[in-house]
């Protein structure tokens, strides 16, 4: 018995067993890029957050909570603190764009993404080419174009102005143009998750519902929406977290009318020069981003444990 | 008097492209029959069953379900179930939710549908495992689960699409014997369909062999495989061999016909054999070898042989052509014929059949 115990091998090679700490050796250039990349700045941005504003900007060193107690109270001129509403109301009125922004882009992706997961090979990849292809131009200059499609004596006015609306007419600089842009925006990143998930999907499954008394709503709701649930989270994801940090579409659709918090960030650090207040707005936005991250990231895990 | 049938196929053509999978095809399945369509990869024998299914459109012609033409109605309106190859159980739902789906969309109530799911997986074994989820189950279990749940809704024919195809062999083996006893118990009439000619031989009451999108012969297992319509049924199902002879004269189901061996003899044939150039053709286990020849013999030379226990197959020369035959080991000493040598064989007229060449 112990004679051939002596002979088996070891598990491992020994040679392996020494190096063991070799695979995390290896993953060093990508912990060092995520370090300076990603953990410093927001330490950083964290760190300014609780310093103090600086006479002429800028900030120094310390532990003040001054940024954060600014988003809800005002210093009155006697030094007395009163409740102000203004910033709360910013941070609301970005959740709810973000939020409107990728229900809208959920409800139009989804066909479009299951659209082109029917087509045939070729024609598919083609498709999915056409939906990157708004990310081969600048951002602003897709903005832009939206201005003229929108604008005074653009398409669509003129479009209208065919059914009697007023020549002078423009549809620019209110809420549903700055959507119109968001969604216009993000919608490739809501597409193409969930054209990879759809596109995963067993098409024998929706055989199988169809063949059991299945009709179209039972078998989108029972089978293709459940099953396809991980690329549509990845996919609102995608689309409320950058929408959350929205500046462009709400200055130059909606006319700089709205507040959102991406522009009121940009403010304190550019012309407002109050970088603990700018720095704590963005921690503030970060948390938001993580609560609704954590809170998919629950609710994802709490499916798949269920028996 | 006249026999309901449950499903009428009426000269049903379709294409793929320039492919023509079906050409206008006609048979009826019987009411409360285990039919099968058995062929090799695309004889058109999935298509069928996915028209029937609601899943294809025939290009031409019609099928109608218990009378009924259910051409133009969806899947979801057709009182027709199937079993699916990969068995396609919904991996998010439980088994029980699976059995259930079906049951919920015709609207049955809760109760009832407890009751119909606690029944059914009992009926397939898998009673402890309805809060299990597919992931969790063998391949011979989510077969089970898939059957209980095409079965559940009582549908007026069942398909099945090469069910069997992903399991092992000895499971295969033990499903046909559970599925021919579900048909049986249920009186449901189940089509299926299989490449496997023993699957088909087996579980039957009749069979349709297709071949280049057309019915070869439709029958009961035994007439398939005794009578063979055509060189294709006769070569697809189990083994044969194929010998030139000359029809010399014709009569209703007979042919007299030259062996390649000089023998004239006079054999049963297909209605449809004129005289000239014709295949005989016999099964190698219908051969019998040395002392146990008997009937019409002839000399041939033995190539080579393979020992398999119960039989030996032996491959031979004669009359310059390649014969194989089997030989049943019946006695220890059974495999006793040697390689090289020259053996009698011999075989009884009425096993064997005159085809069209």
């Amino acid at each position: 018995m112990t004679d051939i115990a002596s002979h088996h091998r070891p598990l491992l090679p020994r040679a392996h067993r020494r190096g063991i700490k070799l695979p995390y050796l290896g993953l060093l250039p990508a912990w060092l890029i995520m370090g300076f990349a990603l953990i410093l700045p927001i330490f950083i941005v964290g760190a300014v957050s609780v310093a103090t504003r600086g006479a002429y900007g800028g900030f120094d060193w310390g532990f003040d909570l001054t940024g954060y107690r600014q988003i809800v109270f005002n210093e009155g001129w006697t030094g007395e603190m009163e409740f102000t509403a203004q910033y709360l109301i910013i941070i609301f009125r970005t959740i709810l764009l973000a939020a409107i922004t990728t229900i809208l882009c959920l409800i139009l992706a989804v066909p479009v993404a299951y659209w082109i997961a029917s087509q045939p090979g070729h024609r598919k990849s083609i498709l999915v080419f056409l939906v990157t292809l708004p990310f081969w131009m600048s951002m602003i200059l897709r903005v832009y174009a939206w201005m003229i499609i929108l604008g005074k004596g653009g398409p669509l006015p003129r479009f209208l102005g065919l059914f009697g609306a007023p020549e002078e007419m423009t549809l620019m600089y209110n809420d549903g143009a700055t959507l119109a842009a968001m969604v216009y925006t993000y919608i490739p990143l809501m597409v193409l998750p969930v054209f990879a998930s759809i596109e995963k999907l067993d098409g024998t499954l929706i055989e199988a519902a169809r063949d059991l008394y299945g009709n179209r709503w039972v078998t989108l709701r029972r089978v293709i929406l459940p099953l396809t649930a991980p690329g549509i989270a990845s996919g609102a994801i995608l689309v409320f977290v950058p929408a959350l940090g929205a500046v462009l579409e709400p200055i130059l659709m909606g006319g700089g009318k709205q507040m959102m918090m991406g522009s009121l960030i940009q403010l304190q650090f550019g012309g407002g020069r109050n970088w603990p207040f700018g720095a704590a707005i963005a921690v503030t936005l970060l948390t938001v981003v993580m609560l609704v991250l954590i809170a998919i990231a629950i609710r994802s895990a709490r499916r798949e444990i269920k028996p | 008097m006249n026999q309901q049938n449950a499903v009428e196929v009426n000269a049903v053509s379709k294409n793929f492209g320039s492919y023509q999978a079906l050409r206008s095809v006609s048979f009826n399945i019987r009411e409360n029959e285990f039919f099968t369509m058995l062929g090799p990869s695309g004889c058109g024998k999935t298509t069928l069953l996915r028209m029937m299914a609601g899943f294809e459109t025939p290009d031409a012609g019609s099928i109608r379900l218990h009378g009924r033409d259910i051409v133009d109605i969806p899947p979801h309106k057709r009182r027709v179930n199937t079993v699916f190859q990969s068995y396609a159980l919904f991996p998010h739902m439980t088994l029980s939710q699976n059995v259930a789906f079906g049951l919920e969309n015709l609207g049955w109530d809760k109760a009832t549908i407890r009751n119909r799911v606690g029944e059914m997986l009992e009926r397939v074994h898998m009673d402890a495992f309805a809060n299990r989820k597919p992931a969790q189950l063998s391949g011979g279990q989510r077969q089970r689960i898939a059957l209980a749940r095409a079965l559940a809704p009582d549908p007026e024919v069942l398909l099945l699409d090469e069910p069997l195809s992903a399991l092992d062999l000895k499971l295969r083996q033990a499903m046909r014997n559970e599925l021919r006893s579900l048909q049986r118990d249920t009186g449901i009439t189940f089509v299926f369909v299989t490449h496997d000619q023993e699957e088909a031989l087996d579980m039957s009451d009749r069979i349709a062999v297709l071949g280049s999108g057309e019915i070869q012969q439709l029958g009961a297992p035994s007439e398939i495989y005794e009578d063979p319509a055509n060189r294709f049924v006769a070569d697809f199902i189990g083994e044969t061999n194929f010998l030139d002879v000359e029809v010399l004269k014709t009569a209703s189901k007979t042919a007299t016909v030259r062996t390649p061996f000089g023998q004239v003899i006079t054999v049963p044939s297909t209605a449809a054999i004129g005289l000239g150039k014709a295949t005989l053709s016999i099964r190698p286990e219908k051969l019998n070898l040395g002392d146990q020849a008997e009937g019409i013999d002839f000399e041939a030379k033995v190539l080579s042989k393979q020992y398999l226990g119960g039989y030996t197959h032996y491959l031979l020369s004669a009359g310059g052509a390649e014969i194989r035959a089997s030989r049943r080991n019946a006695s220890r000493e059974g495999d006793v014929i040697p390689v090289g040598g020259i053996v009698n064989v011999g075989f009884v007229e009425t096993s064997a059949r005159v085809l069209a060449a």
